[in-house]
């Protein structure tokens, strides 16, 4: 076992583990977090997926020793200060979840293609979100969640930029 | 250290409603809750008095017991919106529990797209006795007779004196009802109250949001998979290496060096590993060296064979073909003659997340942590297939992944029951992917032959249907002798299940007909991955595949319209007694062909010439009383073979919609479901096992095949559309049922080119298209 000095939604969480834990194992069962689940073990299927370093990141097939020190983000971190992100409120406003066990890797995937492009077509939502998958097949729903979202983030971007603007004026 | 009372907070017992969890405990009727938190016992719940359904609060608000399970369809938003109007309560002060064995009646949990069409009646009906006995006590406090109060959300007043009023929440807040409810069994369980006509139900036909979802995509829910108790430990299980292997021997010591190893468990062919951690038993379980002996037979043909075998094996059990007319004289007669055959593969349920379940066997009894569907049920079967009372056994019902069906027979919960009895501590039992994706539970395949004849007018005059179902030992609902566990410790029935077919819709009108179909098994029969249950409509998808592809086959051998060609069976005149389905039909088929913009001409279409050919295709099917009518765009890209489907129309009856929006997601996630197993989904094995066993091997829908366009028609097809007791049928299933044949006629459409064989993967579709020259 070794110690890991974890950076995990804004806080250091320091954990004993073998280096080849893992990282979902040690968000999961010592770190309290439910966001991140098992669907495969195998990175196929998305279910665990955290960002790490603006990256989404399959954590079951990601060494705890090889993420000491990023900055690692799970579901559980994307609201801010009680308030949802525009993503969890997209997903809320279209009623997105059947069963809502693969949710987790939807948003955490569409989370790190909105942050690399703000606005993508629908070809480009297809693709990125592709290798991310859904069971109850919620995927109309969820693309419909990700174009509501970019549009309530770009919106908000231009009315900050309006704000800037009125102050100069 | 924290309680009981906190646990049971964090414990994720999921309550749909007031925004948070509300403290069970502060019911009184929850005494047993609490109990049941500790040593128990855990009585069964009284069906027959009120207060096992409803507690209203001195808040006004009320807390509605049911005994269903919610998969992610919205159910216990619908039932609090059944409830709720029934009982004139304001929906956003009523909350629902749901599937917890000790908390809850019995209505058996889930399946079979029940929920509204079954267990919603006994729902409204003890609403409307709370709100009789509650006018009744009104009456009492107000002095005016009830006929003179009026009710609107939980607050009663007197109608000519409106502020004369008292809430539901002080005539009855913290106490009990104690009101006897009368019925034989529990679905018709009910009081003396009559139910509201439907035109006076308000919360009904709203689309509340689902208090569920936020908790879901913010990461607060606490799901089955996430119970964490004092002492627990983790277990996988190692499967047999070949279908049917016997166990030999365990090297035990081959795991020795595994840190926090607790237990190597192994009982007949069953092994399991168990350790403090959850990686380590991961490890073990992978480390474990284990001797197995293959058996002396194949225990299947391989997936490439298993037409050919279903064909050529006797079968099992024969069905009794269901006989119109004469079929073989008006065969004989025919003036053209139609012959085919349809195959649909093994598929799995194939969850998102594997099996799991978290046993706790402190205090004598036995607490599992589930996901199950049938909670109800599993308790029953783990307290009979570990001999505990019955009442010493409970399931606490939490969210997990869906796979409708699958935890009907939960396979996990026995064995984390099972094991947490062995090691005597809190056991978590999660299975892996591969076990998952090789040895769940598996939609049956089929071979079926259709023939039909038509006269010379192109009229349908003879069809017949003889389907093959692999289907032989069909899995029961958490049998304590037919759970994988119970069959590999060598526990199990003396007989196989005989397992079923099905027979297609019997909508259309043709004179002449025989429908039938037979099971047939494979070689291994108990301890096989290739173990048959209920997978979302257990057969319509596979018959109606065979029958609404051959209907379309009929209609291009009489050169007529697909959908003409059918209204055409529909309105035939008839003396049977399906008028009712019949006329919803026709009402489903038009309005699914006027929001397509369905212009009537033969399929196919005369040849396209780009690397993309277009088609439509149309499907039509029933169950229970829920009519459907599909109508799909397809793309085929002739030089990959690769389908997309572009646009589905669904048209959609089920009666009384309770809630629109929640309809709608429902018949989306359905009908993509049937669309994963059309293009993609096949269990594929050889002579010694399953081999598809991940996502890669076991490919299903995902993001790119997504259709641009879903529209959902919601259809009131009633003769008599305005009766003030409209029910509501099952809503779900349906859909499953007639897309694939909708895909296949759309693709024929398109090219020409008839696809017989389930899934249409690239290569497959390839293939036709260059054997066909197109």
């Amino acid at each position: 076992m070794s110690t890991y000095n974890l950076r995990v939604n804004g806080a250091t969480r320091t954990v004993d583990v073998e280096p080849a834990t893992p990282l979902l194992y040690v968000l999961r069962n010592d770190l309290g977090l439910q966001g991140p689940r098992f669907g495969c073990g195998l990175g196929q299927c998305g279910a665990c997926t955290v960002i790490i370093g603006g990256q989404a990141v399959r954590s079951c097939v990601r060494p705890v020793s090889m993420v000491q020190g990023a900055e690692i983000t799970t579901l559980e971190g994307l609201s801010k200060n009680g308030a949802l992100h525009p993503l969890q409120q997209a997903w809320v406003e279209e009623q997105v979840p059947a069963c809502g066990f693969c949710q987790n890797g939807q948003i955490m995937t569409a989370k790190a293609l909105l942050d690399r492009n703000p606005s993508p077509t629908d070809a480009q939502i297809r693709q990125g979100m592709a290798g991310t998958l859904c069971r109850c097949m919620t995927y109309y729903r969820i693309q419909a969640a990700i174009k509501r979202a970019a549009k309530m983030t770009t919106a908000a971007a231009s009315e900050t930029v309006e704000g800037v603007k009125g102050g100069v004026a | 250290m924290s309680t009981r009372r906190d646990f049971i907070k964090q414990s994720g017992l999921l309550v749909v409603g007031l925004g948070a969890v509300p403290d069970l405990l502060a019911d009184p009727l929850r005494a047993a809750a609490q109990a049941g938190l500790g040593p128990g016992p855990y009585p069964d719940l009284d069906f027959r008095q009120l207060d096992s359904w409803i507690v209203v609060r001195p808040d006004n608000t009320a807390t509605f017991y049911v005994g269903k399970t919610d998969l992610g369809q919205g159910t216990g938003t619908a039932f609090r919106q059944i409830m709720a109007d029934e009982l004139d309560m304001a929906y956003e002060r009523t909350s629902v529990v749901m599937g917890t064995t000790d908390v809850t009646v019995d209505q058996g949990g889930s399946g079979g797209s029940d929920a509204l069409q079954t267990d919603g009646w006994p729902m409204r009906r003890v609403a409307a006795e709370a709100r009789r006995v509650l006018l009744d006590m009104a009456s009492m406090r107000l002095g005016v007779p009830a006929g003179q109060l009026a009710v609107s959300a939980g607050v009663v007043s007197v109608a000519a004196e409106p502020s004369k009023r008292v809430t539901y929440g002080e005539l009855i807040g913290g106490r009990r009802f104690n009101v006897t409810l009368t019925g034989a069994n529990i679905n018709a369980t009910t009081g003396v109250a009559p139910l509201k006509p439907v035109q006076a139900l308000k919360i009904v036909g709203q689309s509340p949001r689902r208090d569920d979802i936020p908790p879901k995509v913010d990461g607060s829910l606490r799901w089955a998979v996430d119970v964490k108790l004092p002492g627990m430990v983790h277990a996988r299980n190692v499967k047999p290496p070949f279908a049917g292997a016997t166990l030999v021997s365990v090297d035990e010591s081959s795991v020795k060096s595994v840190p926090g190893l607790v237990r190597v468990v192994s009982k007949g062919n069953y092994v399991a590993v168990v350790c403090e951690r959850e990686e380590h038993a991961i490890q073990a379980a992978r480390q474990l060296k284990a001797e197995w002996k293959k058996p002396a037979t194949a225990p299947f043909p391989t997936s490439e064979n298993l037409f050919e075998y279903m064909r050529a094996t006797m079968p099992t059990s024969l069905g009794m073909p269901t006989v119109a007319g004469n079929p073989d004289a008006a065969m004989a007669a025919a003036a053209k003659r139609v012959e085919a055959d349809y195959e649909v593969p093994f598929q799995g349920h194939v969850a998102i997340g594997p099996a799991h379940a978290m046993a706790d066997p402190s205090n004598g009894q036995m607490t599992i942590y589930s996901n199950d569907m049938k909670s109800y049920g599993l308790r029953d079967g783990v307290a009979r297939f570990l001999e505990i009372p019955r009442d010493r056994v409970r399931v606490v019902w939490m969210d997990g992944p869906q796979a409708y069906g699958r935890t009907a027979a939960d396979d996990a919960g026995f064995e984390a029951a099972f094991l947490a009895k062995e090691i005597g501590r809190p056991v978590r039992v999660q299975w892996m992917r591969n076990e998952e994706t090789a040895w769940d539970t598996k939609g049956p395949a089929f071979a079926i032959k259709m023939r039909g004849g038509l006269d010379p007018q192109g009229n349908l005059t003879a069809m017949e249907f003889e389907a093959r179902a692999a289907d032989h030992n069909h899995l029961g609902y958490n049998e304590p002798d037919s759970v994988l566990i119970a069959q590999l410790t060598g526990r199990r029935k003396q007989t196989p299940a005989r397992g079923g077919g099905a027979l297609p819709d019997e909508l259309y009108f043709i004179p002449n007909r025989r429908f039938v179909a037979h099971v047939v098994g494979l070689p291994l029969v108990w301890e096989t991955p290739l173990r048959t249950g209920n997978l979302r409509d257990p057969n319509g998808p596979q018959v109606a595949f065979a029958s609404e592809s051959f209907m379309d086959e009929l209609a291009a051998a009489a050169g007529a319209d697909p959908i003409a060609f059918r209204m055409k069976l529909l309105t035939a005149s008839t003396t049977d007694d399906s008028g009712f389905k019949r006329a919803r039909s026709i009402a489903v088929l038009k309005a699914a062909a006027d929001k397509y913009g369905w212009d009537a001409r033969p399929s196919p279409r005369p040849a396209g010439t780009g690397e993309i050919l277009t088609g439509r295709g149309v499907a039509h099917a029933v169950r229970s009383q829920t009519v459907v009518a599909q109508i799909v765009d397809v793309e085929v890209n002739r030089r990959t073979g690769h389908v997309w489907v572009k646009r589905i129309v669904c048209a959609h009856d089920c009666g009384l919609v309770i809630n629109p929006e929640g309809l709608r997601r429902t018949v989306e996630g359905g009908m993509l479901h049937s669309l994963s197993r059309a293009l993609h989904e096949e269990t594929r094995f050889d002579t010694e096992k399953v081999t598809s066993v991940d996502w890669v091997t076991y490919p299903t829908l995902t993001h790119a095949d997504t259709p641009e366009s879903i529209e959902v028609v919601i259809v009131n097809g009633d003769p008599n559309p305005n009766r003030p007791d409209l029910p509501h049928y099952g809503a779900g299933e349906t859909v499953c049922k007639p897309l694939i044949a909708a895909v296949a006629n759309a693709i024929f459409d398109a090219t020409g080119v008839r696809l017989r064989r389930v899934p249409f993967r690239d290569a497959r579709v390839l293939a036709a298209l260059r054997a066909a020259k197109v």
